[in-house]
């Protein structure tokens, strides 16, 4: 690691400081704050076509209780594609770590010679999945770095692939997860603070937390903005861009499958199916945050306020007294004149 | 004998069929200027992303200081002391200035947290002593991709010039400068000699690589074709020369 600077940095006497000026802030922060803006828009639309609903506590824990779903994988998903990469794969991801887990869940039922507790099987199980998805992530990042293959096209394999494995591993089947509810990891993870407050939801900040930090003050979030934006100028520079993305496709499938784990825990259900619902919701999210498709710039709290439009519109839509079928329509229009938004200004911020 | 800052012994790059680079035995001193002189595809780019560690050379072998170096990578040629001015200035215009100074050389802890703070200061500290600029719209905060092409150049020389350099490599840099920027750079390449560096000069202006270099080393067709002191050599018969190798391959 040369994170020195071979001691040639002479000490600084002076900080440097720029007055604050809120123009600037503004020009620098365009992309989240017009997020913010469409979002705050919006939240005031829904309020005053539906107050009773929207000034009561239950339309809110029911957002926090389906949006982190799938909007923890678009936190991880906005890395991806701040490095000039898709993934496609995450939600087959989701579901073939839940197969882990139950393969671990099942063989596990004795350690030795020894009974094994339900706590102590679903932890080693909850491991195992994580590690398939973090392994089914290094894969992709693998084919997309070694054979130079652009990732919308692996991952559109690899999608196919693992949920094809999930069907023959699984037959197809769906099992109840009736035991997780004897252990404190239900709780943990999809419990209700205080009656309220979803654990999901919980866990979706922590997600949010430690991934902002990778992205904005870890040397890895560095070489993502910089791999992203021009991967010549990052590889003359020394920068390993194969490694880079590799992790950031790790990262991916580590998240995915701890949202298939949630996903499941929440139901005590698991389908061969989990996750294929998920895909566009949760790359709009991305889009919507502000996030752009051809590398280098992207917030995560753009993505954060996208996922939370997107998983507001569809119980929005009802609540204010239109027809569902109006649902999808609205998600487009929303989806389109945000894209074109953060065009305009990026386009003013430079 | 004396130990050379750089040295490649029979050195030959090979992409698929094609020989960029064949049998080139190049030196540098130590506290020595070259200009390195060729035509367009003559091999020079690529001898220079060997030198960084861009290019792994197919056969032949890197000196450095007397020691032989196998597998080159640019970090290791970065630790070794090797900085470069790539011709494509090898910034990432989307990102701040800051970033752009420590591309790839990232200040951070043990844990790979960055020092934001200390990036930003010594930032601001090399603009306004080195670079010069006094530009309002210009902080190490500002996105290096609205720059104009003089002062994005000052970034990629500044930035080579920060972390303390044994090597400089120029690659092409007036290409794209006004009068004055490219009076500024030679002088500037004038001072690389002055402190006790070594600098490795390639430029499509002959003017300025024979005002500077001293020594000149000229490429043709993936070979070294000669070689000649500036204090020997007259600019008229180098530039005379020059225009016979690219005819006729030879100097005579």
């Amino acid at each position: 690691m040369n994170s020195q600077t071979n001691g040639t940095a002479p000490a600084v006497n002076q900080r440097y400081k720029l007055p604050f000026n809120i123009r600037r802030y503004i020009r620098t922060n365009s992309a989240q704050l017009g997020i913010l803006g469409v979002f705050l828009a919006l939240w005031l639309i829904f309020i005053i076509s539906a107050p009773r609903t929207f000034l009561s506590p239950q339309i809110y824990t029911a957002f926090m209780t389906s949006t982190p779903f799938f909007a923890i994988m678009a936190i991880p998903l906005t890395v991806i594609v701040v490095a000039k990469e898709m993934d496609l794969s995450f939600p087959s991801i989701m579901a073939m770590g839940m197969v882990a887990f139950s393969f671990v869940y099942n063989e596990s039922a004795f350690i030795g010679s020894t009974t094994a507790s339900t706590t102590v099987r679903v932890f080693l199980s909850i491991i195992a999945a994580l590690i398939a998805g973090t392994i089914i992530g290094w894969l992709n990042g693998f084919i997309v770095v070694k054979f130079g293959i652009p990732s919308l096209v692996v991952t559109i394999g690899t999608q196919f692939f693992w949920r094809g494995a999930v069907l023959v591993l699984t037959s197809g089947a769906n099992f109840p997860l009736e035991y997780i509810k004897q252990t404190f990891f239900y709780p943990l993870l999809v419990g209700k603070i205080g009656g309220f407050l979803p654990m999901q939801m919980v866990w979706l900040v922590i997600v949010t937390i430690i991934v902002w930090v990778l992205l904005n003050r870890h040397r890895f979030g560095a070489h993502i903005y910089l791999t992203g934006d021009n991967i010549n100028s990052a590889e003359l520079m020394g920068i390993n861009t194969g490694r880079t993305r590799i992790q950031a496709f790790m990262l991916v499938g580590l998240i995915s499958a701890f949202a298939g784990i949630i996903a499941s825990f929440y139901v005590a259900y698991f389908w061969p199916n989990l996750g294929s619902g998920y895909l566009l919701n949760t790359l709009a999210s991305v889009f919507l945050g502000g996030t752009s498709v051809f590398g280098g710039t992207g917030t995560i709290l753009g993505t954060f306020l996208g996922t939370f439009i997107i998983g507001s519109i569809d119980a929005a839509t009802v609540a204010v007294g239109l027809t569902g079928f109006l649902t999808q329509l609205i998600y487009g229009f929303i989806i389109v004149l945000s894209v074109i938004m953060h065009t305009y200004l990026r386009k003013r911020g430079e | 004998m004396e130990e050379y800052r750089l040295e490649l012994r029979n050195v030959s790059k090979s992409f698929g069929e094609v020989k960029a680079l064949e049998d080139i035995n190049f030196q540098l001193g130590r506290n020595e200027i070259v200009g390195l002189l060729g035509d367009n595809g003559a091999g020079k780019s690529t001898l220079i992303k060997i030198i960084t560690g861009y290019h792994q050379p197919t056969s032949g072998e890197l000196y450095f200081n007397g020691q032989k170096v196998d597998h080159l990578t640019v970090p290791k040629a970065r630790e070794l002391g090797v900085e470069t001015v790539y011709q494509e200035r090898a910034l990432a215009e989307l990102q701040t200035l800051w970033r752009n100074i420590f591309l790839g050389r990232e200040l951070c802890n043990s844990l790979g947290f960055l020092d934001i703070q200390r990036m930003r200061d010594e930032t601001h500290r090399l603009m306004t002593e080195s670079m010069g600029f006094t530009s309002h719209a210009i902080s190490p905060d500002s996105r290096v991709g609205k720059y104009s092409g003089g002062e994005k150049q000052g970034v990629a020389i500044v930035r080579a010039l920060f972390f303390e350099a044994e090597i400089i490599v120029l690659d092409e840099p007036t290409m794209g400068l006004s009068l004055k920027e490219a009076a500024k750079l030679v002088s500037f390449v004038k001072g690389i000699k002055q402190a006790g560096k070594s600098a490795i000069f390639i430029d499509h202006n002959i003017f300025h690589v024979y005002d500077v270099a001293d020594r000149v080393v000229v490429i043709d067709r993936g070979k070294v074709a000669g070689e000649f002191l500036t204090k020997n050599i007259g600019l008229d018969e180098l530039m005379a020369k020059m225009v016979r190798v690219a005819e006729t391959g030879s100097f005579d």
